[in-house]
């Protein structure tokens, strides 16, 4: 998922052709008082009028407690956002209220349901919280880490390990998991230093989580070579896949690959790997077969 | 008697026989470091001269001052590849009564060889030079590496004049300039800023849509079917064109494929894949930065070649005749392939011709990099705004919403398909950037000619006229 700026027209209108999964147009953090109004209506102009192809679009509402968040969020559900996502969520209440703000305007425009949530965790309480936020809606389709806010909150500064992050991190995904959603983690901003960045998308991908927040399409093929799986990977998976189908067709619950027994988790995750493939386009969906 | 070559500016300029109405030439390897263009006419309009015809191998926003020359007189007459900054500014607005002629460098250098352009006399600086005449492009102050544009002035000018200012004892061999062409040698303070003249070690793009841009064309490249041991390639100026390089290295690699040559401007990033084996010979017309002059002035298969051998039309033994692949950039594509590298979309000279006219022509694959747009301007268009390079001669046009073949080149085409690179029509990209940006408002040309571009054969494309 790649930030931009939704103040700033010349990144908004071909943030998409360097192939990031999702473009999060910003309204909050990067655009100042001054520029709010403006900011809001470039992003419903880009929403409407830009062809961003199969890129899912989110935008970065202002909290509703704001003089903007309502305002926010009327202008991107009538341009027909995918994404809204909440900053600074802490309470599962909050989540409601936004789901019924954008109600209102779904049935003001006869689009009920179109629209879905996420939610930034971005303080300690958000994190305590995490598994209410990320059942507080049929509409929330995952949560995600903001660690700036959330390192200031618990006192503490980011470091390159990460280690102030963990707990976050972990309860994220556990509480992302348990809702049946998706997590995301949290933005690296030093662009000259890609191999900390790797390092920090390797922990993250260990640790459970779908996707990283990206500052620059730089980002992107980092992200991409650590998340999109081996040929090795794929291999094994197939043959897993393709052992399963041998069993089923048999009438055997068990299998066995290359003499090692073969459970569900083992079946889960090989078929993952190549849905993870067939999205990176390293395999299509014939190969996969 | 000896040293009779060493003289002050004013007495070489006065042995030349130089009168009124002549034609005196100038080469740009000291890009914007340049003084000795400034220096030279400043004292040409001391001397009183007037109506001289300047033929530079390009001019850039440093030689501004010759605004007033023209004004005053002195010049009346430029013929050159490029202009940039507030001299070409004031020429597009109708500074000059006589328009521009623009040339490519294989153009000039044709023209310079057959007569059609003859230089009376030759400005020509160096780095370094013998008390002879035997001038070269690296010195103690400075270093520029290959003298490619000076060579044709040197050799069929009437009169040749070096300024230096790093007087070497003799013999400063081999040279480029060889003292029998010289007639004058004259020792000034300085050539040039060093610091102008060769910027320093790689500095890679960040941009993101030159890295974009820089992928896709290596895709390109390495599709093309011409990718294949013994290939030779060239890249123009621009971020995006000069990365190419670095992203096809890997796959030289990784299938053990080596380059026969690179040609025409010579980078650090050729140099460095020469040093690993991977290139053989760097054909070197003009040393692009610091690194590649350093490398000139030691490595044996670092050559220099004239502008005439480089890239002229007529000149068969010239190496764009050899050339595989070339990967330029342009200001602007139509959907008829013609690409425009000199005028920028608000009227204003804004480039040079280069040798894009005369490597696009004489290779097997031209190569164009372009984003789609630049800021609110469009690149691909309906139609350029002034046409510098045929559509005939383009091949593949690399942008960032896809990669657009010639329809002449169905081969080209089948094979980029088949490995999967976005392949769209030239024209799905002229509607695209209409449909983000709109349709432009016609620019507002008035009725003087200010510049005309003519083709490497020597006949006339395009006339450009005064923007108002």
């Amino acid at each position: 998922m790649m930030f931009v700026p939704g103040n700033n027209p010349g990144m908004m209108a071909d943030a998409h052709i360097y192939g990031p999964d999702s473009i999060m147009l910003d309204l909050e953090d990067s655009v100042t008082m001054a520029e709010k109004d403006a900011a809001r209506l470039l992003v419903y102009n880009a929403l409407k009028t830009i062809d961003y192809g199969s890129t899912e679009m989110v935008v970065r509402i202002n909290p509703l407690s704001t003089p903007y968040g309502k305002k926010d969020v009327e202008a991107v559900v009538k341009a027909g956002v995918d994404v809204i996502r909440m900053p600074k969520t802490e309470t599962a209440d909050e989540v409601r209220e936004l789901e019924a703000e954008i109600l209102k305007v779904e049935e003001e425009i006869g689009a009920v349901g179109r629209t879905q949530i996420m939610a930034a965790i971005e303080s300690a309480l958000g994190v305590v919280n995490a598994y209410a936020i990320a059942t507080a809606s049929k509409r929330m389709m995952g949560i995600a880490l903001g660690a700036e806010d959330y390192s200031a909150n618990l006192k503490t500064n980011r470091t390159p390990g990460g280690a102030e992050l963990l707990l976050a991190r972990e309860q994220i995904v556990v509480a992302a998991r348990a809702a049946g959603i998706a997590c995301f983690d949290t933005v690296y901003s030093n662009l000259d230093d890609m191999e900390t960045f790797r390092k920090e998308v390797e922990l993250i991908k260990t640790l459970g989580f779908d996707g990283k927040s990206i500052i620059n399409p730089r980002q992107i093929e980092v992200v991409n070579s650590v998340f999109v799986p081996t040929e090795k990977e794929i291999m094994k998976a197939r043959a897993v896949v393709a052992g399963i189908k041998e069993a089923q067709a048999k009438g055997s619950g068990v299998i066995s690959v290359n003499g090692k027994m073969v459970d569900r988790p083992v079946v889960l995750r090989a078929e993952r790997t190549i849905a993870l493939a067939i999205a990176a386009g390293v395999i299509s969906e014939e190969e996969a077969l | 008697m000896r040293n009779t070559k060493l003289v002050s500016l004013e007495e070489a300029i006065r042995r030349s026989g130089l009168k009124d109405g002549m034609t005196i030439s100038f080469h740009h390897h000291f890009r914007g470091g340049d003084k000795v263009v400034n220096m030279v006419v400043d004292k040409l309009a001391e001397m009183g001269f007037k109506g001289l015809h300047l033929a530079a191998s390009s001019l850039s926003d440093v030689h501004a001052p010759l605004i007033e020359h023209i004004k005053s007189g002195v010049i009346t007459r430029i013929s050159t590849s490029g202009l940039r900054g507030t001299l070409a500014d004031a020429i597009s607005r109708g500074l000059m009564e006589e328009p521009v002629v623009f040339r490519s460098h294989g153009g000039r250098g044709s023209a310079i060889a057959s007569g059609e352009l003859h230089i009376d006399v030759a400005f020509l600086g160096a780095c370094s030079c013998d008390e002879l005449g035997n001038a070269t492009g690296h010195g103690s102050k400075s270093i520029c590496g290959s003298l490619g544009y000076a060579l044709p002035d040197a050799r069929y000018a009437s009169h040749v004049v070096v300024l230096t200012d790093d007087l070497v004892p003799y013999p400063n061999l081999p040279s480029g300039i060889r003292a029998a062409d010289v007639e004058s040698v004259v020792v000034v303070d300085s050539v040039g800023d060093s610091s102008k003249i060769s910027a320093g070690a790689i500095r890679d793009s960040k941009n993101p849509r030159d890295i974009l841009l820089a992928k896709s064309a290596a895709k390109v490249v390495i599709n093309s079917g011409l990718f294949v041991d013994g290939f030779s390639i060239q890249t123009g100026t621009g971020g995006a064109s000069l990365a190419v390089v670095k992203y096809i290295r890997e796959e030289m690699l990784s299938r053990g494929i080596k380059a026969s040559f690179a040609l025409g401007g010579i980078t650090a990033h050729m140099v460095k894949l020469h040093e690993e084996g991977l290139i053989g010979t760097l054909i070197d017309v003009q040393s692009f930065d610091k690194v590649a002059a350093e490398n000139f002035a030691v490595d044996p298969s670092h050559v220099e070649v004239s502008a005439v051998e480089y890239a002229s039309g007529q000149h068969l033994g010239s190496a764009t005749h050899a050339l595989d692949i070339v990967i330029l950039s342009a200001l602007e594509v139509d959907t008829d392939f013609n690409v425009n590298v000199l005028v920028g979309s608000d009227g204003i000279i804004r480039g040079a011709i280069g040798g894009h006219q005369d490597t696009a022509a004489d290779s097997a694959l031209s190569i164009i990099v372009c984003p789609l747009l630049r800021g609110r301007i469009p690149c691909v268009v309906p139609h350029v705004t002034t046409l510098i390079t045929p559509g005939a001669s383009v091949d593949v046009v690399v942008t960032e919403y896809g990669i657009a073949v010639n329809p002449s080149r169905p081969e080209v085409r089948d094979r980029l398909v088949a490995a999967g690179l976005p392949v769209v029509d030239i024209s799905s990209l002229a509607a695209k950037a209409e449909s983000i940006i709109g349709t432009p408002d016609p620019l507002p040309f008035g009725d003087k000619v200010v510049g005309v571009v003519m083709n490497r054969d020597g006949s006339v494309l395009d006339k450009i006229y005064n923007i108002k």
